[in-house]
């Protein structure tokens, strides 16, 4: 404790670790391996198909493609992930590994309909 | 137009629960207000610049533009946050009192305004961007009408849960405010460390097995309104990894003990 002296405790500056940390993230960032692929529609504001299934214990990489005019969020709480898809577009979502089970998401701007479960086996 | 209102209201509840905080804790340096007002403002205008160019976003980073960002932008929060806590504990006495001589520490409160004007700005542009995202659906396929009514209702009651939190922490006296704001900013941005971790992994640049340590989603769902304030205030989490939970505890240990750490040294002098 003696080591750290008052003299340097103001020169904290504006955080340097996570502009650090950033620079990592950016410098690393690629696209991670998915084991399975899986994709899906989102039309009339409703999945097609809405029950997927994927392995237990792999990365999986959900392709969303919203056919729809508006955009919507894919949405999961049990999966841990949302995104904002915009009309027209595509979104990549990247789970797992997961645990056997069965992941529900919907797209949160349309729930009445837009409702899908993702199946692990 | 109910729905639209509760979809604004919880997408905007993080961000007027940070600026209530921010508010409270910094109520007795001079030009905080603007500050935040400034924060604000930046990051309204970012959100709306983030809406506009969401499919540039969304493409870059071979799809995960989005999460990359994110986890950028939480990183930042937590760092700026724990650099606040710190720098206040080292000067906000002589802040508080130097209070007569109004506007002669403008510069000294200067730079954790800046840092604290930063938080509230990705606060805002985080889940802002997807606000105007949502509006513009509901005006483009329902009607303007419907986008107005979802907004400033959804707006109107976000804006007072900050209220609330704002005046609730004025409630408290004046030599334990200080205390309690440190320890919300230090659970903030335990709880921002925690979520940072679930956009890396969403970004696929970390590898994070998704075994819940527990399961409260049947007594506190995180999706209940109840449930994301407890998110947002303490870092509550219903079903967190074991990642989550040491990211959290982490940055909790580490803003704590170097509070601590700034406090004895200057204790001693």
């Amino acid at each position: 404790m003696s080591r750290i002296t008052p003299k340097i405790l103001p020169k904290i500056e504006i955080p340097r670790l996570p502009l650090l940390a950033i620079g990592l993230i950016l410098a690393t960032a690629t696209l991670a391996h998915a084991d399975d692929k899986i994709s899906l529609l989102l039309k009339d504001h409703k999945f097609q198909p809405d029950r997927i299934e994927a392995n237990a214990g792999v990365k999986i990489e959900i392709t969303v493609k919203n056919e729809d005019s508006g955009a919507d969020e894919f949405d999961s709480r049990d999966l841990k992930r949302e995104k904002v898809i915009g009309g027209g577009k595509e979104g990549i979502i990247l789970v797992g590994p997961l645990q056997p089970g069965e992941y529900h998401f919907q797209g949160e701007y349309h729930a009445q309909t837009a409702q899908g479960v993702l199946v692990v086996k | 137009m109910l729905a639209a209102s509760i979809i604004v209201f919880r997408e905007v509840l993080e961000a007027v629960l940070v600026i209530g905080i921010v508010l409270a804790a910094t109520r007795q340096v001079a030009g905080s207000r603007r500050m935040v007002g400034f924060g604000v403002l930046t990051g309204v205008t970012g959100a709306l610049l983030m809406a506009l160019f969401a499919d540039v976003l969304a493409t870059q980073f071979e799809g995960t533009g989005q999460d990359v960002f994110n986890a950028c932008a939480m990183i930042i929060a937590v760092g700026m946050l724990a650099w606040h806590n710190i720098w206040m504990t080292k000067h906000g006495r002589e802040l508080a009192t130097n209070m007569a001589n109004v506007g002669s520490d403008v510069s000294q409160g200067s730079k954790p305004l800046r840092v604290l004007g930063v938080v509230v700005a990705i606060a805002v542009l985080r889940e802002g961007g997807e606000t105007i995202l949502f509006l513009w659906g509901v005006a483009t396929s329902n009607s303007t009408a419907q986008m107005i009514e979802g907004f400033s209702i959804g707006l109107g009651a976000g804006i007072v849960m900050g209220a609330g939190i704002y005046f609730g922490l004025l409630r408290i006296p004046s030599r334990y405010l200080f205390g309690v704001t440190s320890w919300l900013i230090t659970l903030l941005a335990a709880g921002m460390a925690a979520q940072a971790v679930t956009f890396l992994s969403a970004a696929g640049l970390i590898d994070v097995i998704d075994t819940p340590v527990w399961d409260t989603s049947s007594i506190l769902s995180e999706d209940s309104i109840v449930g994301r304030m407890m998110h947002t205030l303490t870092g509550y989490m219903d079903r967190p990894n074991s990642v989550q939970l040491i990211a959290w505890t982490l940055t909790v240990l580490i803003i704590a003990s170097s509070t601590r750490l700034v406090r004895s040294t200057r204790q001693a002098l």
